[in-house]
């Protein structure tokens, strides 16, 4: 089923990306033809097949609950666009 | 050494020149910044050179290799792909989202072969946060394949695959999601090893695909790599997917027999979908290796062509979460003047992405969104475990499995930009190796026109030593590996 501009500028939504107009038919149509490229999977019988996300079909390992990190807020803050006594700014959220 | 043999050199000879003090490790950083300083500008393969602090690790490994504490590596001059954070050392991913971002931490795998003794020359050039197969959609711009400057070197790891071809450096580590080292080690006529995945820690690797994901050695030898692999691989306590299980002496099993291993040659590789000159070479390289002992097996790994459809939705579903910490806020672009939250998450994103990296977004998104989870994501992961089942079942019949690392050899810059799909087939015969977890190796096989050609060998999980070994013995019978481009032919 062919997506049309306005799913793929909710699916933008979702993704927090704002797609220039001029764009919007272009990257519908390639995003189109990447879905044909994926729709591939419909004709493989999966009844039953266990779904895989890992490659050794592992469980993560838990580490035990303490401390292991020293603060290095100033490091760490260094990069980032705008900051202010310790803190990472953002626009204004509640007027 | 003359100059042109340095830097063509493996890092396992250069070891013994810096042993018996033919050469010092200084000189040899000397010749390889000399290397770069004459061709990078064509070939564009460093994006960012350390050349003081270079100079100061070759200080410190001569010291090493007087007092007798120097390793097989020690004072060996390498590049990190710029996907691997550096301490200090900017690290951008290729892509303007992380322009500024200079990581105030070392990734375990730059940590590792720092402590090796290795001496960090620089960054290399990729496609964007690692997404592409041409090393075309970098910030940085393109790099030119040094075999044919008019033509790619493959990607993502492009950058790192030119450097070593074009004698820059005899080591660069590659990062593997779906080919990303295999691909432009095959293009760029050089060695590159995914290693199984766990096998080496992702922690400081800018994350693409996380289940996918993997960082490897770029070589001129299988040689190089061994001692490489030793040096970047183990358990560590800061990724808990890295596998903790003990490492093999890589190199001690370099040199064993490869008589009566069993080399699977998958049929579904030898379609229409590889150029049929390749396939002659191919054959051509493993005849050399039933000189030498092996046996040819048919086997079949039936969901080969489904791999690409499977990568293409786990692949930018794992990225489309990956990438959502680049939010404007922390680290990374952020937009003038936001209006509002949501005004600075949508254009820092929009502005510092790039058209690939939010095409797969977007995919990934949908993927993974409601009403479209199950037909898309769970049937992905659903036929990936029926591509690792062929895998497992095809070496129950063989010890390793071969083929082709790319359907063709190295093609014009461009003629594949502006089609996204055709530049995702180049990647058919390397994806789902990482889908089903497995290591593979590619080494040069020959030439086309005098374009390299990779022939791959594929493991079984963690047995990268029957890999290197099968590619050690070739690199014993053939000459393709020690051949050193012209870096002519540049009219654009």
């Amino acid at each position: 089923m062919p997506t049309i501009p306005a799913d793929v500028l909710s699916v933008a939504q979702l993704a927090r990306l704002r797609i220039d107009e001029t764009a919007l038919d272009d990257v519908t149509d390639r995003f189109n033809r990447t879905l044909k490229l994926v729709a591939q999977l419909e004709e493989v019988d999966t009844e039953g097949v266990v779904p895989m996300s890992n490659p050794h079909d592992m469980y993560q390992r838990l580490r035990a609950d303490k401390v292991t990190e020293s603060n290095q807020r100033e490091a760490l803050q260094k990069t980032a666009p705008a900051v202010a006594d310790g803190f990472f700014l953002v626009p204004k959220v509640i007027d | 050494m003359a100059q042109e043999a340095l830097t063509y050199a493996s890092a396992t000879e250069l070891s013994v020149s810096l042993k018996t003090a033919e050469i010092s490790a200084v000189e040899l950083t000397e010749a390889c910044i000399d290397a770069i300083a004459a061709h990078n500008g064509t070939v564009n393969a460093v994006v960012t050179l350390c050349e003081e602090s270079a100079l100061a690790e070759a200080k410190a490994a001569d010291l090493k290799l007087r007092d007798g504490s120097a390793g097989p590596l020690t004072g060996i001059p390498l590049l990190h792909k710029d996907i691997f954070c550096t301490r200090n050392v900017a690290t951008t991913c290729a892509s303007k989202m992380l322009a500024n971002f200079v990581p105030p931490y070392d990734a375990t795998v730059v940590s590792r072969l720092r402590t090796a003794g290795t001496v960090m020359l620089g960054k290399t050039n990729m496609d964007e946060f690692a997404m592409g197969s041409s090393t075309e959609t970098s910030v940085f711009g393109v790099t030119r394949n040094p075999w044919d400057l008019n033509c790619v070197p493959g990607g993502s790891s492009g950058g790192a695959a030119a450097a070593v071809a074009a004698g820059f450096a005899p080591l660069s580590t590659g990062t593997d999601t779906g080919g990303s080292i295999r691909q432009p080690a095959s293009l760029c006529g050089i060695t590159g090893l995914k290693p199984t995945y766990g096998r080496v820690s992702r922690l400081g690797i800018i994350a693409f695909a996380s289940s996918l994901d993997q960082a490897g050695p770029m070589t001129r030898t299988v040689e190089d790599a061994a001692l490489m692999l030793q040096a970047m691989s183990g358990v560590d306590a800061g990724d808990s997917t890295s596998a903790d299980l003990d490492v093999p002496d890589f190199t001690a099993g370099l040199n064993q027999p490869i008589a009566g291993l069993k080399i699977g040659i998958p049929r579904e590789y030898f379609n229409h979908n590889l150029d049929q000159r390749v396939a002659n070479k191919i054959h051509e390289a493993l005849n050399e290796l039933v000189k030498e002992g092996a046996e040819l097996v048919d086997i079949d790994l039936p969901h080969t062509e489904q791999g690409i459809a499977t990568y293409y939705i786990i692949a930018p579903a794992e990225a489309s979460t990956n990438l959502s910490r680049y939010d404007g806020v922390r680290f990374g672009h952020r937009c003038d003047s936001p209006q509002n939250l949501t005004d600075l998450y949508e254009r820092s994103r929009s502005e510092g992405f790039g058209e690939e990296v939010q095409r797969r977004i977007l995919v990934g998104t949908y993927a993974l969104s409601a009403g479209f989870y199950d037909a898309y994501f769970k049937k992905a992961q659903q036929v990936r475990r029926l591509i690792s089942e062929d895998f497992q079942k095809a070496f129950d019949r063989c010890d390793v499995i071969a083929g082709p690392a790319a359907p063709g050899t190295a093609f014009p810059l461009g003629a594949k930009s502006d089609d996204p799909l055709a530049m995702y087939l180049e990647d058919i015969y390397t994806l789902s190796v990482n889908l089903a977890g497995l290591p593979g190796l590619s080494i040069p096989a020959g030439f086309i026109d005098g374009m390299p050609v990779g022939l791959q060998l594929i493991g079984r999980s963690f047995d990268e030593a029957t890999l290197l070994k099968m590619g050690h013995r070739f690199q014993l019978c053939t000459n393709h590996h020690r051949a050193t481009p012209t870096m002519a032919g540049v009219n654009q």
